[in-house]
């Protein structure tokens, strides 16, 4: 039976990816970022899973308004790092895990929500920068990747208590699914951000704090924060934040914090980083 | 009935909602053609042209022609679409969430270097500034 052992949050800053292949993570600006991802390379070295549940959005990347899904999962055998413009990131192909997503498809749905079911679409930074923090610099990544997209782009995005419920139809399926695998599910974006218009640059340590201890002390609480609160308060792209409920909702109630960080600036943005493991499941 | 718009009163915020990715449709799409080496070649090469084989509004092309993100914002303009413009341009996300603020690059990172813009005064129009 597959399982899933723990959770990952982080924010998935382009810039930061910038900075990992241009080799500047040692610069003076951006060492205290990469430093505080050191210790979750050694725990994803000694905790590795077989399968990555990643929840992320897509930027104006694979989906343009053409088509604008609130929940896509991709179901592909490996997906491309996207040409966002100025070539792809070199970073390792995404190796997919058809079998246990087209899975999840099908056991969701059947749980009430309503998937977009992907079977070849190209990853952007959203997907790949969290890859290159937890992962470094290998020449394949060391697990298989099932890219799990959430419109946060076109207002709205699903509530907070949708995304955290979904989560937990997410645990339901992977728990039905009966290869041996050891499965973790991610939640990035945020955290507190604007990118747009004379308000630009806003960031909300009071929220991003007292959102990072909701998360793992009460999360369904936290799930019912409509979004006015997290646009007003964490800025207009902090409603990506929406994101980890889902990855909060895969995991059990009661959660071992293994890890936080948190860090202001990365360009535009406030870093937000937690694992968490399941007190069943988790190493040591 | 019309639709409830609790963020209409968040100071410097356009949420891009239904109705501002309808208007802003043709222009985001433009946007996103830049994702193209060949079609940046072609927008660099004569700019007008290349917005008039949009059906974009007239507005909508001066704002891209000036520059105006903020007026581009104001005309459905979403800021992932736009960053597409500015990328085309060689520019940051930096460079361009200074210039929507009024600011100098310079003074905005060191802005962000000190922690950000305060949500405090900046939550609410009309809501007094501290400080």
């Amino acid at each position: 039976m597959a399982k899933i052992t723990a959770g990952v949050t982080t924010s998935h800053v382009p810039a930061i990816g910038a900075a990992i292949d241009l080799g500047k993570t040692q610069e003076p600006y951006w060492a205290p970022v990469f430093k505080g991802y050191e210790f979750s390379k050694r725990w994803m070295a000694d905790n590795r899973p077989d399968v990555v549940i990643l929840v992320y959005n897509d930027h104006a990347t694979a989906f343009s308004l053409d088509l604008i899904p609130t929940f896509a999962i991709g179901c592909a055998a490996r997906f491309q790092p996207a040409d966002e413009g100025w070539g792809p990131r070199p970073v390792p192909i995404v190796e997919g895990h058809p079998e246990l997503a087209s899975h999840i498809a099908q056991s969701v749905i059947q749980s009430d929500f309503d998937l977009t079911i992907v079977n070849k679409m190209d990853v952007d930074h959203g997907l790949t920068v969290p890859l290159s923090l937890m992962c470094g610099q290998p020449a394949a990544w060391p697990f298989r990747v099932i890219p799990f997209a959430v419109n946060v782009v076109q207002y709205p995005p699903p509530s907070g208590n949708r995304c955290y419920q979904l989560g937990k139809a997410i645990l339901k399926a992977v728990e039905s699914f009966d290869q041996d695998l050891t499965v973790q599910i991610w939640g990035t974006g945020g955290m507190s951000h604007q990118l747009q218009g004379p308000r630009a640059g806003l960031i909300n340590k009071e929220f991003d704090q007292r959102f990072l201890d909701g998360l793992v002390a009460d999360p369904a609480a936290l799930a019912t924060m409509p979004h006015i609160n997290y646009i007003r308060e964490a800025g207009s792209e902090g409603i990506e934040l929406v994101m980890w409920l889902i990855m909060r909702g895969a995991l059990d109630p009661l959660v071992r914090e293994v890890y936080r960080f948190y860090h202001v600036p990365a360009s535009n943005t406030a870093v937000g980083h937690l694992i968490l493991e399941n007190r069943a499941h988790g190493a040591r | 009935m019309a639709l409830d718009k609790p963020y209409a009163d968040i100071p410097g915020t356009t949420v891009f909602d239904a109705e501002q990715s309808r208007r802003g449709y043709h222009l985001n799409m433009f946007c996103m053609s830049l994702m193209k080496a060949a079609n940046r070649d072609r927008f660099k090469a004569n700019e007008r042209a290349y917005l008039d084989e949009w059906p974009m509004t007239e507005d909508q092309k001066q704002a891209v022609l000036a520059r105006d993100y903020n007026r581009m914002i104001s005309l459905g303009g979403n800021i992932y679409f736009l960053a597409k413009i500015f990328a085309t341009d060689g520019k940051s996300f930096q460079y361009a969430a200074a210039l929507m603020t009024g600011m100098s690059q310079e003074d905005y990172a060191k802005m962000m270097l000190d922690g950000g813009r305060s949500p405090e005064g900046n939550s609410h129009t009309g809501e007094k500034r501290s400080g």
